[in-house]
């Protein structure tokens, strides 16, 4: 029984008088694409705010790697290898591309309390930061400011900023939002690359992407886990159909 | 060009320094030793509108509270002086230390709050450091206090003189811009400006915000504490108006008007408005007016000061 | 304890704070409505002390006076709002900063070369200038009760306003949620302008009913401006009540503090220190609520926004 990499054990949240997650234990292993999905309002952002450390839960733990991180601030859930990337595009507008991955990259690799040399000369943090660039197939656009891009190749970033921490594990808040079918499949490929170095979390409408990409599924209704496991599985669930899925699953052969 | 990059400008900046250097000895020639005191006064005001921009333009901290800083920087070096400590090598130190300190009490204090409230906290602090200096009677209350002269260097060099006073506030006043200049390019500066332009990305990314904000601050009050500890030396007065909250809105004004978050904008600024204040006052007495009518020009015309005209118009806009 | 310089206070604080109040109801309005930071708005206060100064030297006058400033500074207030202010709603705060900064130079200075450095003359009416015996002992001036009686008028008179007509919901629409209100259809532009104009009507009910206490000349509007964030901080932005709360307490804090502090103080600490500490002490004290408030709860006491 190999352990989990991330360990949610009976985690809550209450918004005054609603409970957007509600008692949820759940436990991602190492290696996998974890697919989360869910209706609208199942409360699947919420949770990835509690895992990410943005906000904290009322009730329950969050351990990663063996390590109880419940109390633990964002910034050091990201050194410890904790990261992710946000539903609504959130880079650095007004900088470059090449400048934002950097950035993050800078903020990985020690302390930044340096007052005096200039960072343009660090040429392993910009050599990184290209390697990236390249990894998420945006290395002709690094001298672009980040504001400029198409919407597809902004989320194209966004994963990228996330990636440049060096996760272990990644969370994937709706990386495919408003993409178009090409744009779409870009972004699954480069999912499908990300994996083999580091655990996904991946939190998806996009159900033929959920299907292609993850090697488990779990389902969130009203801030509770109704079914997990294996794609098959988690598509013939008479609970699941009736909740969410509907006539929505791709068949087979998809 | 990148908007992480912030050139020192060596082309315009060494002929710049060149010029300064040599002004004090052309106003002498000219026996015009009034704008060499002038030039002074704008180079102090250089530095510590540049320390506000180091926490409004880099760190996207807007405090209303920098002249507490100041101030306290001013006040040091004077109570120092009354009980008898003369020498520069003690007072100047221990004025920076007495910023750095207020601004780490002051700056942990208020950078739990954001946006507007910050503003208000940070003025709220200020305002309370005033009215210390103003109640203490012993030190000059409302009056301000007066220092028996200028802080003592040694090794010949006499701060009495104007001209040689002139020159030890460029060379300190050069110096600290270049170290700000290092600042913001240097790793430091890199994450402050990505925690100003998108916190909770750099957050997420990595960095602790609290932290670097704070030592953002700290910096900006030392820096402000060192302009103080000039301004008292020339004027021979620690005043309370170096405290008073419409010394922050000033110091405010030539931040914004010379242009947030550019290098040079605190500098610049500082010698727009004092030169505006100067050229004006010569014509008429009522140049508060004359000054209020560029500034509302300056918002209408170059709404993000007037070093965001100059890349304008490099960038072909 | 001397129960009667402590009453005698007491009402000094109301009476102060009440006037504090007339300046932050439109400060805070104009904050919570339009988002706008308006350093000029201690300008308003001076500039209806000056016109209340002026009409009364022609008309000897004092009610002429006081509503004449009112119109006048209404009108100035509008006049501004339309031409200049009106472009500043939609920029950030720092350019607010700016340009209102801006304001204060030009308008002070203009009142300098319309009415000189000099301060004015501002006296209270002639049957009001006498003590009034409140009861067997406590005598206070009959002009500080008109204050006091005029301040509660006009307090009553914006509840009734804003909880009552209108108008009144159409104002606390616009603070609680600025773009619903937007989309509502509501005519922006004017409701603006009178919002403005009336906080600039109060600003100058505020300047001439103290400017017999206080000295009618440039640069008062700046030593008040201060007060009345602080009172809107903590009674909370955008909030009629918030300032009204927080006006009397800033009021009494401030008037009781300068008072009791020293006195107290010098029961314990030799006389030098006191006399030293107890004014200063009296300053901070509202900065120190100001700024315990913004830690602990930095939307206020009463805030606006839901």
């Amino acid at each position: 029984m190999v352990e989990p990499l991330l360990a949610l054990r009976g985690l809550t949240k209450r918004f005054g008088g609603l409970t957007a997650t509600d008692g949820v234990t759940l436990d991602i292993a190492p290696g996998e694409i974890h697919a989360l999905i869910g209706p609208n309002g199942a409360g699947k952002t919420t949770l990835i705010h509690q895992i990410s450390g943005a906000l904290p839960p009322d009730d329950g733990s969050v351990t990663f790697g063996g390590r109880e991180i419940t109390q633990l601030a964002m910034h050091e859930r990201v050194a410890a290898g904790l990261v992710r990337s946000f539903q609504v595009t959130n880079i650095f507008q007004r900088f470059s591309v090449l400048d934002n991955v950097a950035l993050a990259v800078q903020a990985g690799s020690g302390s930044s309390m340096a007052f005096w040399r200039p960072a343009a000369r660090e040429a392993k943090l910009f050599r990184e930061a290209h390697a990236l660039l390249a990894r998420i197939g945006l290395a002709d656009k690094a001298a672009s400011t980040a504001a400029t891009l198409a919407h597809g190749e902004q989320r194209q970033l966004e994963v990228g900023l996330a990636l440049a921490t060096r996760p272990t594990l990644l969370l994937l808040d709706e990386p495919l939002a408003g993409m178009g079918p090409e744009e779409s499949e870009r972004m699954v490929q480069l999912i499908a690359g990300l994996a083999r170095t580091c655990t996904i979390l991946l939190v998806e409408h996009d159900m033929q992407a959920v299907f292609r990409l993850a090697t488990r599924i779990s389902v969130l209704v009203s801030g509770r886990i109704i079914a997990s496991g294996a794609p098959d599985d988690v598509r013939r669930d008479n609970e699941v159909r009736r909740a969410y899925l509907g006539d929505e699953v791709p068949s087979a052969a998809a | 060009m990148t908007a992480l990059h912030h050139s020192l400008l060596p082309r315009v900046a060494l002929p710049a320094l060149a010029l300064l250097a040599a002004f004090p000895l052309v106003m002498q020639a000219i026996d015009q030793p009034f704008y060499i005191v002038l030039a002074t006064r704008i180079l102090i005001f250089a530095l510590a509108a540049s320390s506000l921009n180091l926490l409004i333009g880099f760190g996207g901290m807007v405090s209303f509270g920098h002249a507490a800083f100041f101030g306290t920087g001013a006040y040091t070096v004077g109570i120092l002086m009354v009980h008898g400590v003369e020498s520069a090598w003690i007072a100047w130190p221990a004025a920076v230390l007495m910023s750095a300190l207020a601004a780490l009490l002051i700056g942990a204090i208020s950078l739990h709050t954001r946006g507007v409230y910050f503003i208000m906290i940070t003025l709220a602090f200020a305002q309370m450091i005033y009215y210390v200096f103003v109640s203490l009677k012993a030190y000059g209350g409302d009056d301000g206090l007066t220092l028996a002269g200028r802080s003592q260097i040694g090794f010949g060099v006499d701060l009495a003189s104007d001209v040689v006073f002139y020159y030890v506030v460029l060379a300190i006043v050069a110096t600290l811009l270049v170290l700000l200049g290092r600042l913001v390019n240097a790793r430091f500066g890199r994450a402050l400006q990505a925690i100003r332009e998108n916190e909770t990305r750099a957050q997420a990314i990595g960095f602790p915000a609290y932290r670097y904000k704070l030592a953002c601050f700290v910096l900006g009050g030392a820096m402000a504490g060192l302009a103080g500890v000039l301004i008292v030396n020339q004027n021979e007065l620690a005043s309370p108006n170096l405290l008073h909250w419409m010394q922050s809105g000033m110091l405010m004004i030539m931040v914004i008007l010379g242009g947030v978050g550019f290098l040079y904008g605190g500098a610049l600024g500082a010698l727009v408005l004092l030169l505006l204040e100067e050229t004006l006052s010569e014509y008429t007495i009522h140049w508060q007016l004359g000054v209020g009518l560029v500034l509302l020009a300056v918002v209408l015309f170059a709404p993000n000061g007037l070093l965001s005209l100059a890349r304008r118009r490099t960038a072909g806009g | 304890m001397d129960w009667i310089l402590l009453l005698e206070q007491t009402l000094n604080g109301l009476q102060f704070g009440l006037m504090l109040f007339l300046l932050a109801a439109g400060l805070t309005l104009v904050f919570g409505i339009m988002d706008m930071i308006n350093l000029a708005h201690g300008s308003l206060y001076m500039v209806g002390a000056y016109l209340a100064a002026t009409l009364l030297a022609y008309t000897g006058s004092f009610t002429v006076a006081v509503l004449g400033a009112l119109a006048g500074t209404a009108l100035f207030g509008a006049l501004l709002e339309v031409s200049l202010l009106r472009t500043l709603y939609q920029r950030d705060h720092l350019t607010q900063v700016l340009a209102t900064f801006a304001l204060i130079l030009i308008i002070n200075e203009g009142t300098r070369i319309i009415w000189g450095s000099q301060a004015l003359l501002l006296n209270a009416p002639d049957a009001l200038s006498g003590p009034v015996e409140l009861f067997p002992g406590l005598t206070y001036p009959a002009y500080r009760l008109l204050i006091i009686g005029v301040g509660l008028a006009v307090a009553v008179a914006l509840y009734l306003l804003v909880a009552h007509t209108r108008v009144g919901m159409l104002v606390r629409a616009g603070a609680s949620n600025r773009e619903m209100a937007l989309t509502m259809g509501v005519n922006v532009k004017r409701l603006f302008t009178a919002v403005f104009a009336t906080g600039a009507a109060l600003s100058a009910l505020a300047g001439a009913m103290l400017g017999p206490l206080l000295a009618v000349q440039v640069g008062m509007g700046e030593s008040i401006l201060i007060l009345a964030f602080v009172v809107i901080v903590i009674g909370g932005i955008g909030s009629i009540r918030g300032a009204l709360v927080g006006a009397l307490l800033v009021g009494f804090v401030d008037t009781l503090g300068r008072t009791l502090l020293p006195m107290s103080l010098r029961s314990v600490l030799p006389p030098m220190v006191a006399s030293n500490l107890g004014p200063a002490l009296a300053s901070i004290l509202i900065y120190v609520l100001m700024a315990a408030v913004l830690f602990w709860r930095p939307q206020g006491l009463f805030p606006a926004r839901g």
